[in-house]
């Protein structure tokens, strides 16, 4: 029976040989992730009400991201216990303020192409760049495959997402799922699973491929996932998951989409998302000039090293205007290591640009990034929602990091492509 | 199951994460206090008037955004005992009968006015509005959810279990 690589991940975390959109199974979970909202203090403090223990230590990664930097008061607690929690139960795989835990966990190489992950957070759906089914879950679920390593899951219908043709200079995968977002809503794919394909995908980095996955939670999916190809290989490769198998783990030739949704590639424009959601995306023509008070590259979606490399490119040579606020938090320390590496850094800096530490930040309204009364911000995260990223009264734009760079450079939202 | 009988806070559509439990709000100590905070960029009278036993109604794609628990938490905290929507965010459905919070997916939500007196009964799906007389049929809660609801939520359905395999 041909199945999509979703249905194929599926019957084997459920130890069955095929299944069926709309059936209810018990999946054996390859790997569990969690962080330091959702983790040791409530998913870990509810294990220990259980009085059990992790039922494969090998298979839980704990990662430390969102409460750091003492961007407030009660901070410093957390963390503590997170690291008591961490050391009480000889967890494994703990992974400490290096950054992004979407982007650090198959940065450490425990994400594989045909794994069933789940993760404490709702845009665990990123490990879906490397041919895996990840799926975001809460905390007393998360408590549950703590216990068992088991959860209940409804099998999904398959959507294609088939972006064609090549994307333009100054375009990129950040464009690809705003204008999905705005074309179908972010209830567009409820429930089900999406897989990113097509010439425009397979020309992608991994990193960008990271940005189309992460980005399906806003438009209601399940998971998304792209098929794993040589790329996949080489980056999880580099990052220490070994040889990894990209052969078994795509859709069978015939297997059954729910629909397929094309993306034209060689028409696609800069996109921006009108606060207060990521569904008011629109071609950027609707929004240039449009005044702001501050630029953030940052988050899972927006700060990776390709996504710093996207806004170097815009930046070199040029400056912000004085008092405007543009401020960066590289996905994780590797990647702000690298992009050190390469001059991106020095190319921020010299552009006027502020260099934060790693970690959630900006994105959830925390430390310095967070949006002031009444401001008007740009920034290359994944949600836009009221008081999300600062009070009520700020407004949010969302676009992809040249966009962003190019926004900076003139204190108003403005088109990249007039800077490449 | 018992009939559950309150006054509706009915919203609309893409009642987000953020809205429900706003970053910061609840820091591991005051659940109450972190609760106060619901929904206060939407509509503030609602964590301080919502009485025990209400009901909170919503049209589509109810929870929309993080897995933030703390969502349907702060709604039971505050005494909401039924959650009806047209439509949920799958994380957040999730949650609500994880932590013992029943959720009905209404394809008759948007009827539902601020203030109706309803009684719904989770075990067949039926909400009555006494206030305009009118009968809504829900999905009936799925089969393994329901044993969920039963037991009163994931962690008292774990303890059951892992009692009986030990």
């Amino acid at each position: 029976m041909p199945q999509t690589l979703a249905e194929k991940i599926i019957a084997k975390a459920a130890k069955v040989d095929h299944v069926t959109p709309g059936e209810i199974v018990t999946c054996h979970v390859d790997l569990a992730m969690m962080h330091d909202s959702a983790g040791p203090r409530m998913a870990g403090a509810k294990l220990d009400e259980l009085g059990v223990p992790v039922w494969d230590m090998e298979k839980l990664v704990v990662i430390t991201d969102h409460y750091i930097n003492k961007e407030s008061e009660g901070f410093d607690d957390i963390q503590k216990h997170a690291q008591k929690w961490v050391a009480d139960h000889d967890v494994i795989h703990f992974i400490k303020e290096a950054g992004i835990c979407h982007v650090v966990l198959p940065e450490a190489g425990h994400v594989k192409p045909g794994m069933f992950i789940v993760g404490g957070d709702s845009h665990s759906v990123t490990g879906g760049a490397f041919g895996a089914f990840m799926v975001g879950i809460g905390a007393t679920e998360m408590t549950g495959v703590l216990a068992t390593g088991e959860i209940w899951a409804r099998v999904p219908e398959t959507v294609k997402i088939d972006v064609t043709g090549k994307l333009k200079p100054g375009v990129a995968a950040k464009d690809v799922i705003l204008k999905l977002c705005g074309d179908h809503g972010i209830m567009g794919f409820n429930y089900q699973a999406l897989e990113y394909g097509g010439t425009a995908v397979a020309d992608m980095s991994v990193q960008e491929r990271m940005t189309l996955a992460n980005m399906a939670a806003e438009l209601g999916a399940k998971a998304g996932y792209c098929e794993p190809d040589e790329k996949t290989a080489k980056a999880l490769k580099e990052w220490g998951a070994g040889d990894v198998d990209i052969n078994t783990w795509r859709s069978d030739g015939d297997a059954v989409f729910a629909k397929t949704v094309t993306v034209d590639g060689d028409a696609l424009t800069p996109q921006v998302a009108a606060p207060s959601s990521p569904e008011n995306a629109a071609p950027i023509d609707d929004h240039l000039g449009t005044k702001l008070d501050q630029a953030y590259l940052g988050a899972c979606t927006g700060a990776k090293l390709d996504d710093l490399r996207m806004a170097a490119q815009v930046l070199k040579g040029r400056k912000i205007p004085s008092g405007f606020k543009f401020m960066v938090a590289p996905s994780s320390n590797a990647m702000g290591k690298q992009a050190a590496e390469e001059g991106i850094m020095q190319i921020i800096e010299e552009a006027g640009g502020v260099i934060l530490p790693t970690g959630c930040g900006g994105c959830i309204g925390l430390g310095v990034a967070r949006l002031e009364e009444n401001a008007v911000g740009i920034s290359s995260t994944n949600r836009n929602f009221v008081g999300r990223a600062g009070p009520k009264s700020s407004k949010l734009f969302l676009a992809s990091p040249y966009t962003v760079a190019a926004s900076a450079l003139k204190g108003e939202i403005a088109d990249p492509r007039e800077f490449l | 199951m018992n009939t559950i009988e309150g006054k509706a806070w009915a919203y609309g559509a893409n009642i987000d994460t953020d809205v429900l439990a706003p970053i910061g709000s609840y820091q591991g100590r005051d659940m109450l206090a972190g609760a106060r905070n619901c929904l206060r960029d939407v509509d503030p009278d609602f964590a301080y008037n919502v009485q025990e036993g209400d009901i909170f109604a919503a049209t589509d794609n109810l929870g929309i955004g993080s897995s933030r628990e703390t969502a349907p938490l702060f709604l039971k905290t505050l005494g909401v005992r039924v959650v009806v929507a047209k439509s949920f965010a799958r994380i957040f459905y999730r949650n609500c009968f994880n932590i013992g919070l029943p959720a009905l997916v209404c394809p008759e939500a948007d009827k539902i006015a601020m203030g109706d007196q309803l009684s719904v009964n989770p075990g067949t799906g039926d909400v009555h509005n006494q206030t305009k007389n009118e009968t809504y049929s829900c999905q009936p809660i799925p089969e393994h959810l329901m044993t969920i609801v039963e037991a009163g939520g994931l962690m008292p359905y774990l303890e059951a279990r892992l009692k009986k395999t030990t």
